[in-house]
């Protein structure tokens, strides 16, 4: 994990969050800019992937146990792509809601993740 | 869904339109979800890599993990067996997190191992131990043939 990388990442999951949080609270239904927002923090998942797979080649190794970063990665990388078809299959804006509720999830995840990696095992 | 036998079915569609599960209940029913998805993580990975630690821990969390995944299909589910076993389910949460909270509080030896229920479930934002409430507070507002 590259740690400024990880802490971005959590940022825009926070963000997203909070956004699809107020939008769906504010009554709007699931929208290109809600969607948008859970798609980046997708996204921002599927290269945090590849950048675990690669670091440990670059020197970079994980201090902790790497079943559980792996655990967490992949329940993390199913959380937004769950809460999409949701979103998908029912356009309210509880949706709205439950796609910022996933965000948030993601980026709880995210820290844990980064636990893992940067301070166990010390 | 098919069979029309399915009496509790059929209790069901006089009060609610079509589904049974609107509103801001679809968001219980996420959280619920997610978490279920941490417990079952968590649980997993305990199992597989340090099982002999703390067989007693380890295992009260495997039973965590499959409550949540039952509670949150019975929050999905319609029906008056589903409504039972969502009480049931929700209820064992509350129990839990509530018995298993306090005596890691008191006596940590205990449960030297975190558990989704230690200290209240403050490992999960404190999540495990609100979520069932607020899920008793919904299931005893649309109970079934009650008015």
């Amino acid at each position: 994990m590259i740690e400024w990388f990880a802490w971005a990442q959590v940022a825009v999951a926070v963000l997203g969050g909070l956004l699809c949080i107020g939008l769906g609270l504010l009554g709007r239904k699931p929208t290109d800019l809600s969607m948008g927002a859970t798609a980046l923090v997708e996204l921002l998942l599927l290269a945090q992937l590849v950048v675990a797979i690669v670091a440990p080649f670059t020197g970079n190794n994980a201090s902790g146990s790497l079943l559980e970063f792996y655990t967490y990665l992949v329940s993390a990388i199913l959380v937004p792509v769950t809460a999409a078809i949701w979103a998908l299959i029912e356009r309210s804006r509880w949706s709205t809601v439950i796609l910022g509720a996933a965000c948030l999830a993601v980026a709880v995840m995210l820290y844990r993740m980064l636990q893992i990696w940067t301070v166990q095992g010390l | 869904m098919t069979g029309p036998q399915n009496d509790a079915n059929v209790n069901t569609t006089e009060d609610a339109p079509t589904r049974r599960v609107t509103g801001v209940g679809r968001v219980l029913i996420a959280v619920y979800g997610i978490l279920a998805l941490a417990a079952t993580g968590r649980s997993f990975v305990q199992i597989v890599s340090k099982f002999a630690d703390a067989p007693l821990s380890y295992s009260l969390s495997a039973l965590a993990a499959v409550v949540y995944i039952a509670a949150t299909v019975a929050l999905i589910r319609s029906g008056r067996g589903w409504y039972r076993v969502a009480w049931i389910t929700i209820g064992f949460e509350l129990l839990g997190v509530l018995t298993v909270g306090t005596l890691s509080l008191f006596d940590p030896s205990l449960f030297p191992h975190d558990s989704v229920w230690s200290v209240y479930g403050r490992g999960y934002l404190f999540i495990p131990l609100v979520l069932p409430l607020l899920g008793m507070w919904w299931l005893a507002r649309r109970a079934p043939g009650r008015a």
